[in-house]
Protein backbone atom coordinates (compact mmCIF):
# COMPACT_ATOMS: atom_id res chain seq x y z
CA UNK A 1 0.00 0.00 0.00
CA UNK A 2 1.36 3.38 -0.94
CA UNK A 3 1.94 5.98 1.71
CA UNK A 4 -0.80 8.19 0.29
CA UNK A 5 -3.41 5.46 0.34
CA UNK A 6 -2.41 4.46 3.85
CA UNK A 7 -2.87 8.05 5.01
CA UNK A 8 -6.22 8.39 3.23
CA UNK A 9 -7.74 5.28 4.72
CA UNK A 10 -6.43 6.11 8.20
CA UNK A 11 -8.19 9.39 8.56
CA UNK A 12 -10.91 10.34 6.09
CA UNK A 13 -12.50 13.71 6.80
CA UNK A 14 -16.20 14.08 6.20
CA UNK A 15 -18.20 17.01 4.99
CA UNK A 16 -21.91 16.82 5.60
CA UNK A 17 -24.48 18.39 3.32
CA UNK A 18 -28.24 18.25 3.64
CA UNK A 19 -29.80 18.53 0.20
CA UNK A 20 -33.37 18.88 1.41
CA UNK A 21 -33.86 16.07 3.89
CA UNK A 22 -36.01 16.11 6.99
CA UNK A 23 -33.15 16.46 9.51
CA UNK A 24 -33.57 12.94 10.84
CA UNK A 25 -30.48 11.57 9.08
CA UNK A 26 -28.52 14.72 9.97
CA UNK A 27 -29.01 14.29 13.68
CA UNK A 28 -28.19 10.60 13.42
CA UNK A 29 -24.96 11.47 11.60
CA UNK A 30 -24.08 13.98 14.34
CA UNK A 31 -25.09 11.41 16.97
CA UNK A 32 -22.63 9.00 15.35
CA UNK A 33 -19.86 11.50 16.12
CA UNK A 34 -20.80 11.94 19.79
CA UNK A 35 -19.54 9.81 22.71
CA UNK A 36 -22.02 6.90 22.58
CA UNK A 37 -20.95 5.89 19.06
CA UNK A 38 -17.77 7.92 18.61
CA UNK A 39 -17.01 7.79 14.90
CA UNK A 40 -13.79 9.68 15.62
CA UNK A 41 -12.13 6.49 16.85
CA UNK A 42 -11.75 5.58 13.15
CA UNK A 43 -9.91 8.87 12.63
CA UNK A 44 -13.01 10.33 11.00
CA UNK A 45 -13.59 14.00 11.59
CA UNK A 46 -16.53 16.18 10.61
CA UNK A 47 -15.10 19.04 8.61
CA UNK A 48 -16.74 22.35 7.75
CA UNK A 49 -15.02 23.17 4.47
CA UNK A 50 -15.31 21.10 1.28
CA UNK A 51 -11.68 21.96 0.45
CA UNK A 52 -10.43 19.95 3.42
CA UNK A 53 -12.67 16.92 2.98
CA UNK A 54 -12.30 13.46 1.50
CA UNK A 55 -15.87 12.21 1.83
CA UNK A 56 -19.15 13.93 1.06
CA UNK A 57 -21.97 12.61 3.25
CA UNK A 58 -25.26 13.63 1.66
CA UNK A 59 -28.64 13.34 3.34
CA UNK A 60 -32.02 14.02 1.80
CA UNK A 61 -33.46 14.07 -1.71
CA UNK A 62 -31.90 16.59 -4.09
CA UNK A 63 -34.22 19.56 -4.43
CA UNK A 64 -34.05 21.64 -7.59
CA UNK A 65 -32.78 24.70 -5.78
CA UNK A 66 -29.95 22.88 -4.01
CA UNK A 67 -28.81 20.79 -6.99
CA UNK A 68 -26.30 23.31 -8.40
CA UNK A 69 -24.92 23.97 -4.93
CA UNK A 70 -24.37 20.26 -4.36
CA UNK A 71 -22.40 19.97 -7.60
CA UNK A 72 -20.38 23.07 -6.72
CA UNK A 73 -19.50 21.71 -3.27
CA UNK A 74 -18.48 18.41 -4.86
CA UNK A 75 -16.26 20.21 -7.37
CA UNK A 76 -14.56 22.15 -4.59
CA UNK A 77 -13.40 18.96 -2.91
CA UNK A 78 -9.86 17.78 -3.71
CA UNK A 79 -9.39 14.41 -5.42
CA UNK A 80 -9.74 11.56 -4.62
CA UNK A 81 -13.24 12.13 -3.29
CA UNK A 82 -16.03 9.81 -2.30
CA UNK A 83 -19.75 10.24 -1.85
CA UNK A 84 -21.94 8.48 0.73
CA UNK A 85 -25.72 8.65 0.38
CA UNK A 86 -27.25 8.45 3.86
CA UNK A 87 -30.90 7.56 4.23
CA UNK A 88 -33.60 6.35 1.89
CA UNK A 89 -34.29 9.88 0.58
CA UNK A 90 -30.70 10.24 -0.59
CA UNK A 91 -30.92 6.86 -2.31
CA UNK A 92 -34.19 7.25 -4.18
CA UNK A 93 -36.13 10.27 -2.98
CA UNK A 94 -38.34 7.92 -0.95
CA UNK A 95 -41.46 9.66 0.44
CA UNK A 96 -40.75 12.74 -1.67
CA UNK A 97 -40.88 10.96 -5.01
CA UNK A 98 -43.24 12.72 -7.41
CA UNK A 99 -42.83 15.99 -5.52
CA UNK A 100 -42.50 18.74 -8.11
CA UNK A 101 -39.38 20.27 -6.57
CA UNK A 102 -37.44 17.05 -6.00
CA UNK A 103 -34.85 15.96 -8.53
CA UNK A 104 -34.47 12.45 -7.13
CA UNK A 105 -31.76 10.55 -5.28
CA UNK A 106 -28.13 11.66 -5.05
CA UNK A 107 -27.09 9.29 -7.83
CA UNK A 108 -29.09 11.32 -10.34
CA UNK A 109 -26.49 14.08 -9.82
CA UNK A 110 -23.25 12.48 -8.54
CA UNK A 111 -21.73 9.01 -8.64
CA UNK A 112 -22.20 7.46 -5.22
CA UNK A 113 -19.70 5.08 -3.60
CA UNK A 114 -21.72 3.89 -0.60
CA UNK A 115 -25.41 3.76 0.22
CA UNK A 116 -26.74 3.59 3.79
CA UNK A 117 -30.45 2.71 3.74
CA UNK A 118 -32.88 3.48 6.55
CA UNK A 119 -35.34 6.18 7.51
CA UNK A 120 -33.29 7.36 9.28
CA UNK A 121 -30.41 4.85 9.46
CA UNK A 122 -29.17 4.22 12.98
CA UNK A 123 -25.72 5.58 13.86
CA UNK A 124 -24.42 2.00 13.84
CA UNK A 125 -25.55 1.68 10.21
CA UNK A 126 -23.80 4.93 9.28
CA UNK A 127 -20.58 3.73 10.96
CA UNK A 128 -20.90 0.43 9.11
CA UNK A 129 -21.37 2.25 5.79
CA UNK A 130 -18.32 4.42 6.33
CA UNK A 131 -16.21 1.45 7.47
CA UNK A 132 -17.22 -0.43 4.31
CA UNK A 133 -16.31 2.57 2.18
CA UNK A 134 -12.87 2.71 3.83
CA UNK A 135 -12.46 -0.97 2.97
CA UNK A 136 -13.47 -0.19 -0.62
CA UNK A 137 -10.85 2.57 -0.83
CA UNK A 138 -8.22 0.15 0.52
CA UNK A 139 -9.05 -2.27 -2.25
CA UNK A 140 -8.61 0.48 -4.80
CA UNK A 141 -12.26 0.85 -5.75
CA UNK A 142 -14.70 3.68 -5.26
CA UNK A 143 -13.58 6.79 -7.02
CA UNK A 144 -16.59 8.98 -7.53
CA UNK A 145 -16.91 11.35 -10.42
CA UNK A 146 -19.59 13.78 -11.42
CA UNK A 147 -22.27 12.33 -13.65
CA UNK B 1 -17.05 51.73 15.11
CA UNK B 2 -18.19 52.61 11.62
CA UNK B 3 -16.01 52.56 8.51
CA UNK B 4 -18.54 54.31 6.31
CA UNK B 5 -18.60 51.55 3.70
CA UNK B 6 -20.18 48.11 3.84
CA UNK B 7 -19.22 44.65 2.60
CA UNK B 8 -21.65 41.90 1.71
CA UNK B 9 -20.91 38.52 3.29
CA UNK B 10 -22.91 35.50 2.13
CA UNK B 11 -23.43 32.65 4.61
CA UNK B 12 -24.57 29.31 3.30
CA UNK B 13 -26.19 27.24 1.99
CA UNK B 14 -23.44 24.89 3.10
CA UNK B 15 -21.72 26.16 6.21
CA UNK B 16 -20.39 24.65 9.40
CA UNK B 17 -22.75 26.55 11.71
CA UNK B 18 -25.96 24.90 10.58
CA UNK B 19 -26.55 21.39 9.41
CA UNK B 20 -29.25 22.42 6.99
CA UNK B 21 -29.05 24.54 3.85
CA UNK B 22 -30.12 28.12 4.41
CA UNK B 23 -28.62 31.20 2.89
CA UNK B 24 -28.22 34.56 4.58
CA UNK B 25 -26.69 37.62 2.97
CA UNK B 26 -25.15 39.88 5.60
CA UNK B 27 -24.14 43.45 5.00
CA UNK B 28 -21.40 44.33 7.45
CA UNK B 29 -19.79 47.61 8.39
CA UNK B 30 -16.52 46.69 10.05
CA UNK B 31 -17.52 44.08 12.59
CA UNK B 32 -21.17 45.17 12.84
CA UNK B 33 -24.06 43.64 10.95
CA UNK B 34 -26.14 46.39 9.34
CA UNK B 35 -28.47 44.39 7.09
CA UNK B 36 -29.66 40.80 6.78
CA UNK B 37 -31.39 39.20 3.82
CA UNK B 38 -32.57 35.63 4.33
CA UNK B 39 -32.93 33.39 1.30
CA UNK B 40 -34.89 30.27 2.02
CA UNK B 41 -36.18 27.46 -0.11
CA UNK B 42 -33.16 25.15 -0.40
CA UNK B 43 -35.11 22.53 1.46
CA UNK B 44 -38.34 23.08 -0.42
CA UNK B 45 -39.61 19.71 -1.56
CA UNK B 46 -43.25 20.48 -2.29
CA UNK B 47 -44.70 18.62 0.68
CA UNK B 48 -48.03 20.47 0.59
CA UNK B 49 -48.68 19.46 -3.01
CA UNK B 50 -47.63 15.92 -2.15
CA UNK B 51 -50.28 15.89 0.59
CA UNK B 52 -52.95 16.36 -2.06
CA UNK B 53 -51.69 13.41 -4.08
CA UNK B 54 -51.70 10.89 -1.23
CA UNK B 55 -54.44 9.33 0.88
CA UNK B 56 -55.09 10.37 4.47
CA UNK B 57 -53.32 7.29 5.82
CA UNK B 58 -50.24 7.78 3.61
CA UNK B 59 -50.14 11.41 4.67
CA UNK B 60 -49.45 10.48 8.30
CA UNK B 61 -46.06 9.19 7.22
CA UNK B 62 -45.46 12.16 4.96
CA UNK B 63 -46.35 14.59 7.79
CA UNK B 64 -43.84 12.77 9.98
CA UNK B 65 -41.13 13.40 7.39
CA UNK B 66 -41.67 17.14 7.19
CA UNK B 67 -39.14 17.33 10.00
CA UNK B 68 -37.06 14.69 11.71
CA UNK B 69 -36.66 16.49 15.03
CA UNK B 70 -40.26 17.53 15.67
CA UNK B 71 -41.86 14.67 13.74
CA UNK B 72 -44.34 13.84 16.48
CA UNK B 73 -45.60 17.45 16.64
CA UNK B 74 -46.39 17.33 12.92
CA UNK B 75 -48.28 14.04 13.11
CA UNK B 76 -50.18 15.14 16.23
CA UNK B 77 -51.24 18.29 14.43
CA UNK B 78 -52.17 16.36 11.29
CA UNK B 79 -54.16 13.63 13.03
CA UNK B 80 -55.95 16.18 15.21
CA UNK B 81 -57.06 18.09 12.13
CA UNK B 82 -58.34 14.97 10.35
CA UNK B 83 -60.03 13.67 13.52
CA UNK B 84 -61.90 16.94 13.79
CA UNK B 85 -63.03 16.67 10.18
CA UNK B 86 -64.20 13.11 10.80
CA UNK B 87 -65.90 14.05 14.06
CA UNK B 88 -64.08 11.39 16.10
CA UNK B 89 -62.00 11.84 19.21
CA UNK B 90 -58.95 9.87 20.27
CA UNK B 91 -59.57 7.63 23.33
CA UNK B 92 -58.33 9.04 26.70
CA UNK B 93 -55.42 6.61 26.92
CA UNK B 94 -54.25 7.62 23.43
CA UNK B 95 -54.38 11.27 24.43
CA UNK B 96 -52.13 10.57 27.42
CA UNK B 97 -49.70 8.60 25.25
CA UNK B 98 -49.59 11.55 22.85
CA UNK B 99 -48.62 13.84 25.74
CA UNK B 100 -45.86 11.45 26.87
CA UNK B 101 -44.39 11.16 23.37
CA UNK B 102 -44.68 14.91 22.74
CA UNK B 103 -42.87 15.73 25.98
CA UNK B 104 -40.16 13.13 25.37
CA UNK B 105 -39.70 14.71 21.97
CA UNK B 106 -39.45 18.16 23.56
CA UNK B 107 -36.66 16.87 25.81
CA UNK B 108 -34.69 15.38 22.94
CA UNK B 109 -35.18 18.46 20.76
CA UNK B 110 -34.18 20.94 23.47
CA UNK B 111 -31.22 18.77 24.52
CA UNK B 112 -30.14 18.69 20.90
CA UNK B 113 -30.39 22.46 20.80
CA UNK B 114 -28.40 23.02 24.00
CA UNK B 115 -25.66 20.86 22.49
CA UNK B 116 -25.68 22.72 19.17
CA UNK B 117 -25.69 26.10 20.92
CA UNK B 118 -22.68 25.05 23.01
CA UNK B 119 -20.98 23.90 19.79
CA UNK B 120 -21.64 27.28 18.14
CA UNK B 121 -19.83 29.14 20.91
CA UNK B 122 -16.93 26.70 20.79
CA UNK B 123 -17.81 24.88 24.01
CA UNK B 124 -17.60 21.36 22.57
CA UNK B 125 -17.29 19.65 25.95
CA UNK B 126 -20.86 20.61 26.83
CA UNK B 127 -21.98 19.57 23.33
CA UNK B 128 -20.58 16.07 23.82
CA UNK B 129 -21.98 15.78 27.37
CA UNK B 130 -25.50 16.82 26.37
CA UNK B 131 -25.60 14.58 23.31
CA UNK B 132 -24.40 11.64 25.37
CA UNK B 133 -27.26 12.14 27.82
CA UNK B 134 -29.73 12.73 25.00
CA UNK B 135 -29.20 9.11 23.96
CA UNK B 136 -31.20 8.13 27.06
CA UNK B 137 -34.34 9.65 25.52
CA UNK B 138 -33.64 8.02 22.18
CA UNK B 139 -33.31 4.65 23.92
CA UNK B 140 -36.74 5.22 25.50
CA UNK B 141 -38.17 6.03 22.07
CA UNK B 142 -36.65 2.88 20.65
CA UNK B 143 -38.23 0.85 23.45
CA UNK B 144 -41.69 2.42 23.01
CA UNK B 145 -41.93 2.77 19.24
CA UNK B 146 -39.08 0.74 17.75
CA UNK B 147 -37.35 3.69 16.12
CA UNK B 148 -35.08 6.44 17.37
CA UNK B 149 -36.21 9.36 15.22
CA UNK B 150 -39.45 8.78 13.32
CA UNK B 151 -41.64 7.16 15.97
CA UNK B 152 -44.80 6.68 13.83
CA UNK B 153 -46.88 6.68 17.02
CA UNK B 154 -49.86 8.74 15.91
CA UNK B 155 -52.60 7.54 13.63
CA UNK B 156 -55.99 8.98 12.79
CA UNK B 157 -58.18 8.04 15.75
CA UNK B 158 -55.50 7.36 18.36
CA UNK B 159 -51.99 5.95 18.63
CA UNK B 160 -50.44 2.83 17.11
CA UNK B 161 -48.54 1.46 20.07
CA UNK B 162 -49.37 1.18 23.74
CA UNK B 163 -47.08 1.99 26.66
CA UNK B 164 -47.14 -1.26 28.66
CA UNK B 165 -46.82 -1.50 32.44
CA UNK B 166 -43.37 -3.11 32.04
CA UNK B 167 -42.09 -0.01 30.24
CA UNK B 168 -43.12 2.45 32.95
CA UNK B 169 -40.29 1.73 35.45
CA UNK B 170 -37.73 1.89 32.63
CA UNK B 171 -39.06 5.26 31.46
CA UNK B 172 -39.01 6.57 35.04
CA UNK B 173 -35.45 5.36 35.56
CA UNK B 174 -34.35 7.12 32.38
CA UNK B 175 -36.13 10.31 33.42
CA UNK B 176 -34.55 10.25 36.90
CA UNK B 177 -31.12 10.09 35.32
CA UNK B 178 -32.01 12.92 32.93
CA UNK B 179 -33.39 15.09 35.72
CA UNK B 180 -30.12 14.81 37.62
CA UNK B 181 -28.11 15.71 34.53
CA UNK B 182 -30.43 18.55 33.51
CA UNK B 183 -30.09 20.20 36.91
CA UNK B 184 -26.34 20.12 36.37
CA UNK B 185 -26.69 21.68 32.91
CA UNK B 186 -29.02 24.35 34.29
CA UNK B 187 -26.27 25.23 36.76
CA UNK B 188 -23.64 25.24 33.98
CA UNK B 189 -25.74 27.53 31.78
CA UNK B 190 -26.20 30.02 34.62
CA UNK B 191 -22.69 30.06 36.08
CA UNK B 192 -20.16 28.97 33.46
CA UNK B 193 -18.18 31.99 32.26
CA UNK B 194 -17.59 30.45 28.80
CA UNK B 195 -21.33 30.54 28.16
CA UNK B 196 -22.13 33.81 29.89
CA UNK B 197 -19.43 35.74 28.01
CA UNK B 198 -20.75 34.57 24.65
CA UNK B 199 -24.50 34.40 25.32
CA UNK B 200 -25.47 37.10 27.84
CA UNK B 201 -26.65 40.28 26.14
CA UNK B 202 -26.25 38.74 22.66
CA UNK B 203 -29.10 38.62 20.13
CA UNK B 204 -31.43 40.85 22.10
CA UNK B 205 -35.12 40.76 21.17
CA UNK B 206 -37.20 43.27 23.16
CA UNK B 207 -40.68 42.09 24.28
CA UNK B 208 -42.37 44.68 22.06
CA UNK B 209 -40.37 43.56 19.00
CA UNK B 210 -41.06 39.92 19.82
CA UNK B 211 -44.80 40.57 19.70
CA UNK B 212 -44.65 42.87 16.67
CA UNK B 213 -42.57 40.41 14.66
CA UNK B 214 -44.67 37.40 15.73
CA UNK B 215 -41.88 35.46 17.43
CA UNK B 216 -42.91 32.04 18.70
CA UNK B 217 -42.15 29.38 21.25
CA UNK B 218 -39.05 29.51 23.46
CA UNK B 219 -37.81 32.61 21.58
CA UNK B 220 -40.95 34.49 22.59
CA UNK B 221 -40.98 33.10 26.13
CA UNK B 222 -37.34 34.16 26.61
CA UNK B 223 -38.54 37.73 25.95
CA UNK B 224 -40.81 37.47 28.97
CA UNK B 225 -44.10 36.80 27.18
CA UNK B 226 -46.26 33.99 28.46
CA UNK B 227 -47.52 32.15 25.40
CA UNK B 228 -47.89 28.41 25.00
CA UNK B 229 -50.51 26.57 22.96
CA UNK B 230 -50.47 23.74 25.50
CA UNK B 231 -51.78 26.15 28.15
CA UNK B 232 -53.76 28.58 25.98
CA UNK B 233 -55.63 26.09 23.82
CA UNK B 234 -55.08 22.63 25.36
CA UNK B 235 -55.04 19.66 23.01
CA UNK B 236 -54.42 15.93 23.68
CA UNK B 237 -54.46 15.58 27.49
CA UNK B 238 -52.81 18.90 28.35
CA UNK B 239 -55.96 20.11 30.10
CA UNK B 240 -55.42 17.35 32.69
CA UNK B 241 -51.62 17.22 32.94
CA UNK B 242 -50.19 20.03 35.11
CA UNK B 243 -47.12 21.93 33.89
CA UNK B 244 -45.73 25.46 34.15
CA UNK B 245 -45.08 27.79 31.24
CA UNK B 246 -41.48 28.96 31.62
CA UNK B 247 -40.67 32.59 30.86
CA UNK B 248 -37.52 34.66 31.36
CA UNK B 249 -36.98 38.40 30.96
CA UNK B 250 -33.40 38.35 29.70
CA UNK B 251 -34.42 38.67 26.01
CA UNK B 252 -30.98 37.30 24.98
CA UNK B 253 -29.48 33.96 23.95
CA UNK B 254 -28.62 33.18 27.56
CA UNK B 255 -32.28 33.33 28.62
CA UNK B 256 -33.26 31.23 25.59
CA UNK B 257 -30.90 28.59 26.97
CA UNK B 258 -32.45 28.91 30.43
CA UNK B 259 -36.00 28.65 29.08
CA UNK B 260 -35.18 25.49 27.18
CA UNK B 261 -33.34 23.87 30.10
CA UNK B 262 -36.21 24.58 32.50
CA UNK B 263 -38.78 23.42 29.96
CA UNK B 264 -37.01 20.07 29.84
CA UNK B 265 -37.40 19.76 33.63
CA UNK B 266 -41.11 20.66 33.31
CA UNK B 267 -41.49 18.02 30.61
CA UNK B 268 -40.00 15.39 32.92
CA UNK B 269 -42.58 16.28 35.59
CA UNK B 270 -45.40 16.19 33.05
CA UNK B 271 -44.35 12.76 31.78
CA UNK B 272 -44.15 11.45 35.36
CA UNK B 273 -47.69 12.67 36.05
CA UNK B 274 -49.04 11.29 32.76
CA UNK B 275 -47.48 7.87 33.41
CA UNK B 276 -49.08 7.68 36.87
CA UNK B 277 -52.53 8.90 35.78
CA UNK B 278 -52.85 7.16 32.43
CA UNK B 279 -56.41 5.79 32.13
CA UNK B 280 -57.00 2.20 31.02
CA UNK B 281 -58.77 1.37 27.78
CA UNK B 282 -58.33 1.16 24.04
CA UNK B 283 -55.67 3.21 22.25
CA UNK B 284 -57.36 3.78 18.91
CA UNK B 285 -60.74 3.89 17.24
CA UNK B 286 -61.43 2.79 13.70
CA UNK B 287 -62.12 5.57 11.22
CA UNK B 288 -63.52 5.53 7.67
CA UNK B 289 -61.23 6.12 4.68
CA UNK B 290 -63.35 8.92 3.24
CA UNK B 291 -63.33 12.25 5.06
CA UNK B 292 -66.44 14.44 4.82
CA UNK B 293 -66.27 17.92 3.30
CA UNK B 294 -64.93 20.64 5.55
CA UNK B 295 -62.10 22.92 6.61
CA UNK B 296 -60.12 22.79 9.82
CA UNK B 297 -57.18 24.48 11.54
CA UNK B 298 -55.18 22.58 14.10
CA UNK B 299 -52.58 23.98 16.51
CA UNK B 300 -49.83 22.24 18.45
CA UNK B 301 -46.94 23.51 20.57
CA UNK B 302 -43.95 21.98 18.80
CA UNK B 303 -40.55 22.18 20.55
CA UNK B 304 -39.79 25.32 18.49
CA UNK B 305 -43.14 27.05 18.95
CA UNK B 306 -46.66 27.12 17.66
CA UNK B 307 -47.27 24.82 14.71
CA UNK B 308 -50.38 25.35 12.56
CA UNK B 309 -51.86 22.87 10.09
CA UNK B 310 -54.80 23.68 7.84
CA UNK B 311 -56.74 21.02 5.95
CA UNK B 312 -59.55 21.25 3.43
CA UNK B 313 -61.33 18.06 2.46
CA UNK B 314 -63.71 17.40 -0.40
CA UNK B 315 -65.35 14.13 0.61
CA UNK B 316 -62.79 11.82 -1.03
CA UNK B 317 -59.86 9.83 0.37
CA UNK B 318 -57.39 12.63 -0.38
CA UNK B 319 -57.28 16.19 0.99
CA UNK B 320 -58.05 19.04 -1.42
CA UNK B 321 -55.63 21.49 0.16
CA UNK B 322 -53.14 21.20 2.95
CA UNK B 323 -51.09 23.96 4.53
CA UNK B 324 -48.37 23.84 7.16
CA UNK B 325 -47.07 26.90 9.01
CA UNK B 326 -44.04 25.90 10.99
CA UNK B 327 -42.57 27.83 13.94
CA UNK B 328 -39.21 28.54 12.30
CA UNK B 329 -40.89 30.51 9.52
CA UNK B 330 -42.61 32.68 12.12
CA UNK B 331 -39.29 33.29 13.85
CA UNK B 332 -37.32 34.45 10.79
CA UNK B 333 -38.39 38.16 10.94
CA UNK B 334 -37.50 38.19 14.65
CA UNK B 335 -34.16 36.55 13.83
CA UNK B 336 -33.31 39.34 11.36
CA UNK B 337 -34.06 41.88 14.08
CA UNK B 338 -31.79 40.05 16.56
CA UNK B 339 -28.89 39.94 14.11
CA UNK B 340 -28.98 43.67 13.27
CA UNK B 341 -26.38 45.66 15.18
CA UNK B 342 -24.64 42.55 16.46
CA UNK B 343 -21.09 41.40 15.78
CA UNK B 344 -20.15 39.11 12.93
CA UNK B 345 -18.69 36.61 15.41
CA UNK B 346 -22.07 36.33 17.14
CA UNK B 347 -23.96 35.37 13.96
CA UNK B 348 -23.79 31.56 14.46
CA UNK B 349 -25.05 31.58 18.03
CA UNK B 350 -27.84 34.09 17.32
CA UNK B 351 -28.82 32.11 14.25
CA UNK B 352 -28.87 28.92 16.29
CA UNK B 353 -30.69 30.78 19.08
CA UNK B 354 -34.11 30.41 17.47
CA UNK B 355 -33.42 26.71 16.89
CA UNK B 356 -34.00 27.00 13.15
CA UNK B 357 -35.39 24.00 11.32
CA UNK B 358 -35.31 24.63 7.61
CA UNK B 359 -36.87 21.35 6.65
CA UNK B 360 -39.98 22.42 8.56
CA UNK B 361 -39.91 25.85 7.05
CA UNK B 362 -39.32 25.51 3.34
CA UNK B 363 -42.67 24.97 1.76
CA UNK B 364 -44.97 26.89 -0.53
CA UNK B 365 -45.35 29.64 2.05
CA UNK B 366 -45.28 33.17 0.71
CA UNK B 367 -44.62 35.70 3.42
CA UNK B 368 -44.75 39.32 2.46
CA UNK B 369 -42.40 41.01 4.88
CA UNK B 370 -41.24 44.50 4.06
CA UNK B 371 -37.62 44.78 2.89
CA UNK B 372 -37.08 40.99 2.87
CA UNK B 373 -36.95 40.76 -0.89
CA UNK B 374 -35.27 37.37 -0.67
CA UNK B 375 -38.63 35.77 -0.09
CA UNK B 376 -40.02 37.02 -3.39
CA UNK B 377 -36.92 35.95 -5.20
CA UNK B 378 -37.20 32.42 -3.90
CA UNK B 379 -40.81 32.10 -4.89
CA UNK B 380 -40.28 33.47 -8.38
CA UNK B 381 -37.43 31.13 -8.97
CA UNK B 382 -39.49 28.23 -7.71
CA UNK B 383 -42.34 29.14 -10.03
CA UNK B 384 -39.98 29.48 -12.96
CA UNK B 385 -38.53 26.06 -12.30
CA UNK B 386 -41.91 24.54 -11.73
CA UNK B 387 -43.25 26.01 -14.97
CA UNK B 388 -40.24 24.69 -16.89
CA UNK B 389 -40.95 21.19 -15.69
Amino acid sequence: MSLFKWARTKSPWIIHFNTGGCNGCDIELVAALTPRFDLERFGILLEGSPRHSDMLAVTGPVTLQVKDRLVRIYEQMPEPKHVIAIGTCAISGAPFQECYNVHGGIDTVLLVDAYVPGCPPKPEAIIDGIAKLIQKIKEGEGHGKRK
Amino acid sequence: MSYGSTIKVPLGPQHPALKEPGNFLFEVDGETVVDVKPRIGYNHRGVEKAFELRTYIQNIYLAERICGICSDAHTTCYTQAIEELLGVEAPPRARYIRVIIAELERIQSHALWVGIAAHEIGFDTLFMYVWRDRETVLDLFEMISGNRIHYAMNTIGGVRRDIHAAMVPKIKKGLDFLEKRLKYYLDVVQTEQTILKRAAGVGVLKPKDAVDLCALGPTLRASGINNDVRADDPYAAYDEVPFNVITHDGCDVSSRMLVRCEEMLESIKAIGYALDHMPEGVIRVRVPMKVPKGEVVSRVEAPRGELIHYAKSNGTTKPERYKVRSPTLGNIPALCKMLLGGYVADIPIVLAGIDPCFSCMDRMAFVDVKKNKGWNWTMQQLRRKYAKK
